[in-house]
């Protein structure tokens, strides 16, 4: 049985509407996928082979993938927000079931009989399941993919998938784990340089001394100094005399109007004091609260780092009037939209490919090094060159993600359950990618910066930035968000993984388990009785049965489990999360569980995996992590290297169980991020659980353990 | 002062004339040698990204001055295994989809390896332990757990695959 003809096209498709522009027969029996959505080590281009293998019905090893090139791919924005498989994968089924509807048009006219008669079995066409000599190759002369999409191909019903829904391999697997070359870092190109920026320390800073001669004296080898503005840059042919110099340069450089932050204002407290632009959300404030009964608590969460595992690298080479720049980026389209803002040179003569960098998270460092290997690239035409930021530059100058207040305050009603929900938020913006070119690092350094960005957050409609999961899925009459947008703080905030829904789902979470305690009710039960979406509810008892929730385990004996649940953006896919964990000196993880609905699961083995990778990070962030200001440090910052900036190791990792239910839904719900939050809250519940108290501050450190016990 | 330094790569004997007596073994065999699978991660000998095995050990190399292995045996990822002849580590992390990103995992095989040389039947704990010096931030932690386990008990011949 086929689907309905799909009209209106998915959003991707419309804007990229050029069939050629998604799928391509370059040679007998191979095909080639072309999509906007990049390798950020979730396992995407594995998902958009399996989407065409299924769709064209051809064997996934015919399939290559090629991604993120603006010469070559749809223009499909960011790769972010757990959006690939929701937004763009229904993009790529729907020009394959076009494409494959244009391919048996044309069988069907040669062989003299109607389309309905023909199947296609790994790219060969069939009449009435025999073999007619024709397949897609033998075809591709006589149809013009450069046509555009109408929707009049019918993508397969979800119970014809076979491919879809299996689990496959991931593609890009093998060359990592044999160490062949698969990152941008492992590009190198003839006559090419290696370079290292000197930071200019923060927008609006200026060069007052550089000690050219001592930076020479530290290379120890030659190297040339490139500067334009206040942008500085070292070269040369040997990394190793240019990364000693890049190490040593910045104490030899002197800096105008240099702000560096200071310890105090790393806490979330000092947001509260904080100018704020307000905005209120959802429901007017109720006129009357009189008779029903108050309950308040306030959390919050420091400043993260995305601290991924390589430094972000760039390379770009400017020749001929036409720039090329390999990135690692979330967008490349907007990139060199961002590029063409801050360079002497228009889009169209500038190409942007993706290349593979170490896991991203959200909006590092790799725009800005691919800005400074452009920037440095038009002052020496025809070099290729390559940046790759030192460890410390990474940490010190990547994006971070925005601390956050978050106050609950919530009216009972009689029962004990939530009739008005208001959740009030502090935060600086969580979007600052590169747009109009205003934010890209090197940018700022430049003779004539770009206008700093107005403050801004991501629209609702992109389901927020701070305000992401802020309304609580539950069964309550009224809920509000009241926004309060922080536009100056002293560090770079933007998009890091789940963006405030971690701290949102953590506070939300955290006042069910007080509400349920008051209304001397079980936290499961509790939950249960106040949602209605059925795809929660399962979500919710699914976990629990995983984790064989005994609903009277005792309390505060140093052992605890809780739950966290939510529906990612409210509109992706449904978590639910149990954590086991000991609490002694510190937190100790045993076991978590995880079940989770995210609709039609195109590889569930790759969601599993990043499931379990946002459980892992979020365990991470919520017990150990916190970016730490020194004003007296290089960059003010206090958290630089993996010592200052620890992170979850294999020996605290416990053992985790997911689960998937209801994939043979139609529609994908993207799952990215959907773990973190409930993952979150679910660590400060079992903790609450642990010791009859509760920590309402990320992270949950041994200082802060040993706080709560004490006033407790 | 640049003097030629002479060892052994997967086997093979190298001779190398680094451009100053500070060079790391990671960049001579990332830059002079092409050997790509030693990923640079933090340069200070923290995040186990550049692990190699040196006369057997296992030893970061990111920081490590190449005249300090003159004469020694060196593996990196590449010596374990390719495609067509994997090593059971490197089978076991396909088999069980080990990876995420997969910029760690060059370390993290290398960190196995040389536990399963020194002992062939290690505990979930025994192996957290060996892999505590390598960091992984994608959280791919249980699957690569799993996967050494299973290694081992290929190499044990106690499963086959």
């Amino acid at each position: 049985m086929n689907a309905p003809v799909n009209t209106p096209l998915p959003p991707f498709l419309e804007s990229n509407p050029r069939l050629d522009r998604w799928i391509a027969f370059p040679a007998p029996g191979r095909v080639t996928v072309l999509t906007g959505r990049v390798e950020l080590g979730q396992g995407v281009l594995t998902a958009m082979a399996q989407i065409a293998a299924d769709e064209l019905d051809v064997a996934l090893s015919r399939i290559a993938v090629r991604s993120g090139d603006t010469a070559a791919t749809p223009n499909e924005g960011y790769t972010s927000g757990s959006h690939s498989i929701q937004a763009g994968g229904i993009a790529m089924r729907q020009a394959c079931a076009d494409i494959r509807a244009l391919f048996m048009a044309q069988a069907a006219s040669r062989l003299g009989c109607d389309a309905s008669a023909l199947s296609v079995h790994d790219g060969a066409i069939l009449r009435d399941g025999a073999a007619t000599g024709l397949d897609y190759w033998s075809l591709t002369d006589a149809v013009d993919l450069t046509v555009k999409a109408t929707g009049a191909g019918r993508r397969k019903a979800v119970a014809d998938y076979t491919t879809i829904g299996a689990s496959s391999a991931r593609l890009d697997l093998p060359a990592k784990v044999f160490g062949e070359p698969a990152f941008i870092h492992d590009i190198r190109l003839d006559g090419m340089v290696h370079a290292r920026v000197v930071r200019q320390p923060n927008r609006g800073a200026s060069i007052a001394t550089i000690d050219e001669a001592a930076i020479r004296r530290a290379a120890k080898g030659p190297v040339e100094i490139v500067r334009h503005g206040n942008f500085i840059a070292i070269i040369g042919g040997d990394e190793t005399t240019v990364e000693r110099a890049g190490g040593a340069a910045p104490s030899h450089v002197q800096w105008n109007d240099a702000e560096r932050p200071a310890a105090a204002q790393q806490e979330a407290p000092w947001l509260l004091q904080r100018p704020t632009i307000d905005r209120v959300l959802g429901d007017p404030a109720p006129a009357d609260p009189q008779g029903r009964e108050r309950f308040e608590m306030t959390f919050s969460r420091g400043y993260l780092a995305h601290a991924s595992i390589s430094p972000s690298c760039g390379l770009a080479l400017f020749k001929d009037g036409h720039l090329t720049v390999w990135t690692h980026c979330q967008g490349v389209y907007p990139l060199r939209a961002a590029l063409a803002k801050i360079l002497p040179v228009k889009a169209e003569d500038m190409t942007v490919v993706h290349v593979q960098g170490a896991g991203c998270y959200g909006h590092n460092g790799a725009d800005d090094a691919a800005a400074d290997a452009a920037i440095i690239a038009m002052q020496k035409p025809g070099v290729p060159v390559r940046v790759r930021w030192r460890r410390e530059e990474e940490f010190m100058f990547e994006p971070k993600s925005a601390s956050m207040v978050v106050k609950v305050s919530a009216l009972l009603d009689a029962d004990g359950k939530p009739s008005d929900w208001t959740q009030e938020i502090w935060s600086a913006t969580h979007m600052q990618r590169p747009g109009g070119g205003g934010n890209l690092l090197g940018a700022l350094a430049l003779p004539h910066p770009p206008p700093e960005p107005p403050p801004a957050d991501v629209p609702e409609a992109n389901g927020g930035g701070a305000t992401r999961n802020g309304v609580p899925l539950y069964a309550i009459p009224a809920s509000r968000m009241i926004h309060h947008l922080i536009p100056d703080t002293p560090i770079r905030t933007s998009s890091l993984r789940g963006l405030g829904a971690v701290p949102n789902v953590f506070a939300i979470e955290s006042c069910l388990d007080e509400l349920a305690a008051r209304a001397g009710q079980d936290p499961v039960a509790y939950r249960l009785s106040i949602t209605a979406d059925p795809r929660a509810r399962a979500t919710i008892e699914k976990v629990a049965a995983m984790a064989n929730w005994q609903a009277d385990a005792e309390g505060g004996t140093g052992h605890g489990r809780g739950i966290g649940f939510a529906r990612y953006k409210n509109r992706a896919a449904y978590s639910a999360v149990v954590v086991e964990l000991d609490v002694d000196e510190e937190i100790r993880l045993a076991r978590i569980w995880c079940a989770t609905d995210a609709g039609l699961v195109i590889n569930p083995d790759g969601a599993i995996n990043q499931l379990e990778g946002g459980i892992v990070q979020a365990a991470s962030w919520v017990l150990k992590e916190q970016v730490r200001f020194d004003s007296d440090a290089a960059a003010g910052l206090a958290s630089f290297d993996w010592d200052t900036y620890p992170v979850l190791k294999f020996s605290e990792v416990p053992e985790i169980d997911v689960e998937l239910i209801n994939t043979r839904d139609d529609v994908p719900l993207g799952v990215g991020e959907a773990s973190s939050g409930p993952t979150a809250a679910a660590i400060g519940n079992a903790v609450s659980h642990a010791l009859g108290l509760r920590i309402r501050d990320m992270p949950l450190t041994r200082e802060r353990l040993m706080a709560a016990m004490l006033q407790a | 002062m640049t003097t030629t330094v002479e060892f052994h790569v997967n086997g093979q004997p190298v001779s190398v004339a680094p451009a100053s007596d500070e060079t790391p073994l990671l960049d001579v065999l990332r830059n002079e040698l092409g050997l790509m699978g030693t990923r640079f991660g933090c340069g200070l000998e923290q995040c186990g990204c550049c692990m190699v095995l040196i006369d057997g050990a296992p030893e970061k190399c990111c920081a490590k001055p190449v005249w300090s292995v003159a004469g020694k045996q060196v593996t990196t990822v590449e010596g374990l295994g390719n495609a067509a002849a994997p090593h059971p580590l490197q089978q076991a992390f396909l088999d069980e989809q080990a990876g995420q990103c997969g910029y760690c995992l060059s370390g993290i095989l290398i960190s196995a390896k040389a536990l399963l040389d020194s002992n062939p039947a290690p505990t979930r704990q025994d192996i957290a332990a060996a892999l505590d010096g390598n960091i992984c931030r994608c959280g791919t932690h249980v699957r690569i757990l799993r996967a050494v386990e299973k290694a081992a008990a290929v190499m044990r011949g106690e499963v086959s695959r």
